[in-house]
């Protein structure tokens, strides 16, 4: 299956995670009661063996949580894992409270998981700037994060 | 200091986080202008206890910390905590979970966890560490937690920023506290058996009160971390002060007959259940006013500041230095000259450095000639 990938906001293709001790900061989210979190693993693995930080957030949280942790980490990129079909709802909030803290601009936020293809636009709408969704190759997400990552 | 930088400054100081995020990462990046940031925030610090925790992988520091935070809360009190894992030498990535176990707190603002990594530079974290510290003082923390692994001088450097160190120890460690022995046995401030409900928890405790006798008889061990104390020749001074503080210290061995020393007091703890918290809390404030009463404290502030000043010279000279190899045709031709038999690392070291020693003699001619003009 193919992922979206929105190229609109995207400017600045920069070589990450080299340099001046810059290294791309991650948060791997599951929210919600949802309790698979094999996805999430693996990526956030994938992240860290590509130089990442990784920061897990573990199972089961409120938006409010990821919210709290995405703005004390400074993360340049949120990753969402939603696999319980709950991300209309929830996607929204955590927008919401990205957007409360000032944080909402210069987070690269992904949404991972099972979304139906009509449900896709309104999350970009949201803000989410791709969504992988089953099949993704591991390498595609990595290398979109490597070239959309946010300069600050 | 440009525009933007000062207007981080003013948002973290008004308590905006996410202010203080942005300027911890800065810290982290040695982000251009980073310098200036943190030499603005101390002004603004010193109001905060800091109190650094490590032990062995598993031995339960992240639960404890959580429980830590939670009830330093329910006391009013606001709480910093800067978590620190490894990373990956070879990748530089590293999965950064001490968070995961926090959950007492989650969802509460006035606790700021900040997950760091050991990203594998020179000696560089304990700085960076120092000064995230800087930033979430200033910022009004209360209360700043730094929880490490124990594993090396990397992280014995680390907790050093924090002005008392809880060390933990898994009950069942047995020969294990005997490696315990070296190094960290020495900056231990409090000594916590966590997982007391298990099997094996009384006989650790009963072997770490052993090893603190043996170490206050011999003269070494627990009274080890204040060697400053005895260095500067002020402990003598401020004898009797802090008598009744030691002296009550209920998990303490009671034979702490000089007075002058702190004998690390060891607390059970169970900390899934939040068991002995209290105790420990306790224990920490009483070698916080332990430090205070007994002038210790200044003294340690300012072998801190000493080593910070040292480091960042040092870190100043290498990038000097690093320029200056440079210019010598860098330092992989000069390798590779050593190599082929050409020359040797201790002449290229004294060709580099010559000129550098040349122009500082210069300089000091210098001072010294306009203080005699003057």
């Amino acid at each position: 299956m193919s992922s979206e990938q929105d190229e609109e906001s995207q400017s600045q293709p920069q070589s990450h995670g080299q340099g001046e001790g810059r290294s791309i900061r991650c948060l791997v989210a599951k929210v919600g009661l949802d309790g698979h979190d094999r996805g999430a693993h693996v990526i956030s693995r994938a992240f860290r063996d590509a130089g990442f930080e990784v920061i897990y957030s573990g199972l089961h949280k409120a938006p409010d949580e990821i919210v709290q942790a995405a703005v004390q980490e400074d993360v340049d990129v949120l990753g969402i894992s939603i696999l319980s079909g709950a991300h209309d709802t929830l996607v929204p909030k955590i927008m919401d409270g990205l957007e409360e803290y000032g944080a909402r601009e210069d987070t690269l936020v992904l949404v991972g998981g099972v979304i139906p293809e009509e449900d896709r636009p309104e999350l970009k709408e949201e803000g989410v700037a791709a969504i992988f969704g089953p099949g993704t190759s591991i390498e595609e997400t990595i290398e979109f994060v490597r070239e959309n990552a946010p300069e600050r | 200091m440009n525009a933007d930088d000062q207007d981080l400054l003013d948002a973290l100081l008004e308590g905006h986080h996410r202010a203080l995020a942005r300027i911890i990462s800065k810290i982290e990046n040695r982000a251009p202008g980073y310098r200036d940031l943190v030499s603005e925030l101390y002004a603004h610090t010193g109001n905060a206890d800091v109190i650094g925790i490590t032990g062995s992988p598993g031995a339960g520091k992240s639960t404890l910390v959580d429980k830590l935070a939670e009830t330093y809360r329910e006391r009013g009190e606001t709480v910093g905590i800067i978590a620190i894992d490894p990373s990956s030498p070879f990748t530089g990535g590293a999965v950064l979970g001490d968070r995961i176990r926090m959950a007492s707190t989650i969802g509460d603002m006035d606790v700021f966890v900040r997950s760091m990594s050991a990203r594998g530079t020179l000696g560089g974290l304990s700085t960076a560490t120092a000064d995230a510290v800087k930033a979430m003082d200033a910022f009004g923390k209360d209360k700043i937690i730094i929880e490490t692994v124990g594993a090396g001088q990397n992280e014995v450097d680390i907790v050093r920023t924090a002005d008392t160190v809880a060390v933990l120890v898994p009950p069942g460690s047995g020969d294990s506290v005997q490696t315990l022995k070296a190094g960290i046995l020495e900056i231990a401030d409090v000594f916590v058996v966590n997982k007391a409900d298990r099997d094996g928890a009384d006989r650790t405790v009963q072997e770490l009160q052993e090893m603190l006798h043996i170490g206050a008889d011999v003269g070494f061990g627990g009274a080890g971390h204040h060697g400053a104390d005895a260095m500067a020749g002020t402990g003598a001074s401020s004898d009797g002060n802090n008598g009744s503080d030691s002296d009550n210290d209920n998990g303490s061995p009671d034979d702490a007959n000089d007075l002058d020393d702190w004998m690390p007091p060891i607390v059970e703890t169970v900390a899934t259940k939040g068991t002995g918290v209290d105790t420990f809390i306790d224990e920490l404030a009483a070698h916080k006013s332990f430090l205070v009463d007994s002038g210790t404290h200044a003294e340690k502030v300012r072998q801190r500041y000493a080593e910070e000043i040292r480091t960042l010279l040092r870190e100043d000279v290498n990038a000097l230095l690093e320029d200056e190899l440079e210019s010598a045709g860098g330092v992989d031709e000069l390798a590779e000259a050593v190599r082929t038999g050409e020359t040797d690392p201790y002449a290229i070291a004294n060709d580099v450095l010559t000129p550098v020693a040349d122009c500082l003699s210069e300089a000091d001619i210098e001072a010294v000639q306009a203080e005699f003009d003057s």
